[in-house]
C-alpha cells in the first residue's frame, strides 16, 4: 500500500500528507468490516486433544451458516494450557469465547470472574444425564460455570500372563511384584511419579484409597487425617520397594504406557487412564493382548477409589458472542460428540446413559478401517470406570487449587525421599498458607 | 562518562549560571526537542514498568481474589525472604552463576588465545567457535535435555535419569550455559587481548619472562578492563538464568533459579503482590552485582581509560 499520487500531478508535502490521512480514513473500516464479517467465529481454546478436529467439524456442520467454531490449539502439558489462557483472561481479552478447562480449574476461573454461568435452558441441557462426580467439578458455590466434555479416572492394568488375578489391595501388588522379581520375570509397578499434577493424582487416589481426606469437606481448612498418612506412608513404601522404575521421578502418563508397551519391559503393573487400551496396540501387538484391567489397589482395609479427571467447557465472561459460545458449548459435548470421542479417542463420556448404549457408530478412520464400533467395542472397561466414577473423589475444589497441586507435587517429589512425619507436617503448614493465598511457590 | 570530557562540558555550565544567550538558550530548547521522544520511550518501556512492579510489590494482589486487593506495605517482602523456597532458589543461582562464569572465563581466556595466535583459518577458528553462541537457548536446551532424557538420551543409560536429581540437573543446566555462552567470553577477552601492544610481550620476554609470566604480569593486567566487563556481563546475564532451566528440569527437584520462581507466582500462581515481589529483589541484586563490579573492582568499558573508574 504506497501513497501515489492519484491524478498523475506532483505531489506537494501538504498533499502527501492529506493522501496519507485519506488512505488510513479509507482503510480504517475495511480493517474493521473484517471483524464484522468474522462475526459468527467461536474460537475455541483447548488442548490438542486428538478428538478436537472431529467434534468441531461435526457441529460447524450442523451449525450451517449460524456460527463456525475454529479451534485454536493449546499446548500439551496442562500448565502450558491453563498458563495460556489465564494470561489472556487476565488481560480481558475479549478473542476467547470458548475455554477446554481441566476438571481441577472451574473453581479457580470462576472465583476470578473468567466463566459465565450456564443458567436456565442451557443449564438444563448441560446437567441431564450427566454423572454427580464429573457435574461436581463443573460447578462452585452452586452455580455451573461449565459443561462437561469428558471424564476420566485411572485404572489398574496388568499382563494378564503375569498376574492372572489382578491384585485388590496394594499391599498384595507388592508381594506379587516381588515374587516376579524373585523369578526373574518383568515386575515392577508404574504410576506417575514425576513431580506434575500426575503425582498430586497418585497421592490424592491413595488418599481416597485410604478413606482419607487433605483438605477438610468444604476445602477451607488442611486436614491431613490418619487416612492421608497411611496413603503417605505407602507412597513412600513403594518407592524405596526396589519395585518401581528407576525413572519413577520423572513418569508421566506417556512414559508409563510407553514402558510398558516396550519389547523388553520390565514392567507388569501400570496405574493410568483408560486410553492405554486403545494406544497399546498401536506400540506392542503381543502386549496389547496380554493387556487387562482391575479397579484399583485398595489400602488400609479399604477399597481403591479414583480421582476424577477430564475436561469441562466454559464461556469465557469476556466473550462478545455468549449467546452462539453456549449453543457451540452444548453441540460440542452432545451425548453423539461424546460418544464420538469415547469410541474414536479413548476418553469416557460423562453421561450416564452412553454407558448402556448399543448402537455403533460410522467409522472413526474410513481411510484405515471401515468397522462400526459401539461402545462395548470399544469400551469393554466401561464397567469397572462407571464403578470407579461412583466412588471417585474431585481433587480439592478450590480457586487456589493450582498452589495447592504445585506445593504438594513440591513437597512428595521424589517420593522415595518422603519422611511420613516430616513430609505431613510441611504439607499442613504450606497447603495453610496456599489456602489463605499467602506464601510462596516453589 | 571519563574524566577527560568534563572540563570541555564544565565551559559551558558555569557560563550557564550566569545567563545564557537567546541563541544558546534556544540552541538547548531544540536539546531537549530532540531528546524527548527518547526519554519519553524510556520513561514508558523502562521507568513505569519498574515503578508499576514496586506498588505492585506493596499489594496483596491475587488474580484469582480480585476483590481482596489491598495495600500490605513491606509485607510480601516479609514473606518471600523468610520463606525456605526463595533462599534455596536464591542459592542455586548464586552456584550456577558462580561455577559457570568462572568455567567460562577459564575456557574463554583459553579459546581467546587460540584464536588469537591461530596462523591458519583463523576466520574460521572465530566463526566456528561462534556458532553455540548463534544458536536459541531454547533449542540448544532441548537438544541437550534429548541427550540427557531417560528414554531418548545418548548420553545416558536406560538405568539412569540424570535429569531427576538436584546435583546431576545442576550439572547439566551449568553444562549447558558454559557450553552456550563460552564463545561470547571469548569474543569480549579477545577484544582485550587486541589491546596488549606486542612490543611489550615482546620486552618482557627479552627480560626473561616466562610465557606464564607474561600472561599474568603483562596481559592480565592490560586486560583487566576487557576482562571485568566480559565478568560483568555474563555474572548479570547468569544471575537470571531461566530459559536452559525452563526447558531441562522446570524447576524440579530444586533446581528453580529466582527468574523461574518469580515467573511460577506470576503466572502459574497470579500472585502479582508476590511475583512482583521477587522481580524486585532481582533486580536489587543484579544492581547491587553492578554496583561492586564498578565501584569494587573498577570495571569500565573497555579501551577507555583506566580513569574511567572513579
Amino acid at each position: 500500500m504506497g501513497i501515489a499520487p492519484f491524478r498523475g500531478q506532483p505531489v506537494t508535502g501538504r498533499r502527501r500528507l492529506f493522501t496519507a490521512l485519506a488512505a488510513g480514513l479509507v482503510a480504517a473500516p475495511m480493517v474493521a468490516a473484517c471483524g464484522t464479517e468474522q462475526g459468527n467465529i467461536i474460537t475455541l481454546y483447548y488442548a490438542d486433544q486428538e478428538y478436537v478436529p472431529g467434534i468441531v467439524a461435526t457441529c460447524n456442520e450442523q451449525a450451517g451458516d449460524e456460527y463456525e467454531i475454529v479451534h485454536r490449539v493449546l499446548p500439551r502439558d496442562a500448565d502450558g494450557q491453563r498458563e495460556q489462557m489465564v494470561r489472556r483472561l487476565a488481560a480481558e481479552d475479549s478473542d476467547l469465547d470458548l475455554l477446554g478447562l481441566d476438571v481441577t480449574w472451574v473453581p479457580e476461573f470462576a472465583e476470578a470472574g473468567w466463566l459465565a454461568e450456564f443458567t436456565g435452558s442451557n443449564k438444563e441441557a448441560a446437567s441431564e444425564d450427566v454423572l454427580e462426580i464429573p457435574l461436581e467439578t463443573a460447578t462452585w458455590n452452586d452455580k455451573l460455570y461449565a459443561a462437561t466434555m469428558n471424564t476420566n479416572v485411572q485404572l489398574l492394568w496388568y499382563d494378564k500372563t503375569l498376574t492372572p488375578t489382578p491384585p485388590e489391595t496394594w499391599e498384595e501388588m507388592l508381594e506379587m511384584s516381588q515374587e516376579l522379581k524373585d523369578e526373574g520375570k518383568p515386575y515392577e509397578i508404574l504410576f506417575t511419579g514425576a513431580q506434575y499434577e500426575g503425582l498430586v493424582v497418585a497421592f490424592n487416589t491413595l488418599v481416597n484409597s485410604a478413606g482419607g481426606h487433605i483438605l477438610s469437606e468444604d476445602g477451607t481448612k488442611v486436614e491431613m487425617d490418619s487416612g492421608a498418612m497411611a496413603a503417605l506412608r505407602m507412597l513412600q513404601k513403594v518407592a524405596t520397594s526396589g519395585l518401581v522404575s528407576p525413572s519413577l521421578s520423572a513418569s508421566q502418563e506417556q512414559q508409563i504406557h510407553e514402558a510398558f508397551a516396550a519389547p523388553d519391559t520390565k514392567a507388569a503393573f501400570q496405574i493410568n487412564w483408560p486410553y492405554v487400551w486403545a494406544v497399546t496396540p498401536t506400540l506392542n501387538e503381543e502386549k496389547a493382548e496380554n493387556l487387562a484391567w482391575a479397579p484399583l489397589p485398595g489400602l488400609d482395609g479399604h477399597p481403591g477409589a479414583a480421582t476424577v479427571g477430564g475436561f469441562d467447557i466454559g464461556v469465557s465472561a469476556y466473550s462478545q458472542k455468549k449467546d452462539l459460545a453456549f449453543k457451540a458449548a452444548l453441540c460440542l459435548r452432545s451425548a453423539e460428540q461424546q460418544k464420538y470421542a469415547a469410541i474414536c479417542a479413548g476418553v469416557p463420556p460423562t453421561l450416564e446413559s452412553l454407558y448402556s448404549d448399543e448402537t455403533p457408530i460410522a467409522p472413526c478412520k474410513p481411510e484405515v478401517s471401515q468397522d462400526r464400533l459401539s461402545m462395548a467395542d470399544a469400551y469393554p472397561m466401561k464397567e469397572t470406570i462407571l464403578d470407579e466414577l461412583e466412588t471417585a473423589s474431585v481433587r480439592p475444589l478450590t480457586p487456589v487449587y493450582q498452589n495447592l497441586s504445585t506445593i504438594t507435587s513440591k513437597l512428595l517429589s521424589p517420593p522415595s525421599d518422603i519422611n511420613v512425619n516430616q513430609t505431613a507436617g510441611e504439607l499442613r503448614e504450606q497447603l495453610n498458607e496456599a489456602l489463605q493465598s499467602q506464601g510462596v511457590l516453589p | 562518562m571519563t574524566v577527560t570530557a568534563e572540563p570541555q562540558k564544565a565551559a559551558p555550565e558555569t557560563k550557564a549560571k550566569i545567563g545564557l544567550s537567546e541563541g544558546k538558550r534556544a540552541e538547548r530548547r531544540l536539546a531537549w526537542w530532540l531528546c524527548a521522544p527518547a526519554v519519553i520511550v524510556m520513561l514508558a518501556v523502562t521507568a513505569w514498568p519498574i515503578i508499576y512492579s514496586i506498588w505492585l510489590s506493596l499489594q496483596r494482589y491475587d488474580l484469582r481474589f480480585p476483590n481482596d486487593t489491598e495495600f500490605v506495605g513491606l509485607d510480601n517482602y516479609i514473606a518471600v525472604l523468610s520463606n525456605g523456597y526463595w533462599w534455596t532458589a536464591f542459592g542455586v543461582t548464586m552456584l550456577i552463576t558462580i561455577v559457570s562464569v568462572v568455567i567460562e572465563l577459564v575456557l574463554g581466556m583459553t579459546l581467546a588465545l587460540i584464536m588469537h595466535r591461530a596462523l591458519v583459518g583463523r576466520g574460521l577458528v572465530r566463526t566456528v567457535s561462534l556458532i553455540p553462541y548463534g544458536i536459541v537457548t531454547v533449542v540448544a536446551a532441548f537438544s541437550w535435555f534429548y541427550a540427557w532424557d531417560q528414554s531418548s538420551g545418548y548420553l545416558t543409560g536406560m538405568e539412569s535419569a540424570p535429569l531427576t536429581s538436584q546435583w546431576s540437573s545442576l550439572f547439566i543446566i551449568i553444562l549447558a550455559e558454559v557450553w552456550k555462552t563460552t564463545p561470547f567470553m571469548a569474543l569480549l577477552l579477545m577484544a582485550g587481548l587486541a589491546l596488549v601492544p606486542e612490543d611489550l610481550l615482546k620486552a618482557a620476554s627479552m627480560d626473561g619472562a616466562s610465557a606464564w609470566q607474561r600472561f599474568t604480569k603483562v596481559m592480565v593486567p592490560v586486560m583487566k578492563p576487557a576482562i571485568l566487563v566480559a565478568l560483568l556481563f555474563r555474572t548479570l546475564d547468569a544471575f537470571r538464568i531461566f530459559d536452559n532451566i525452563f526447558v531441562l528440569t522446570k524447576g524440579q527437584n530444586d533446581t528453580s533459579s529466582v527468574s523461574m520462581q518469580a515467573y511460577n507466582n506470576l503466572l502459574k500462581g497470579l500472585n502479582l503482590g508476590i511475583g512482583s515481589t521477587m522481580s524486585v529483589l532481582i533486580f536489587i541484586a543484579v544492581a547491587i552485582i553492578a554496583f561492586l563490579f564498578i565501584k569494587v573492582f573498577g570495571t569500565a568499558a573497555p579501551g577507555s581509560d583506566t580513569e574511567g573508574r572513579r
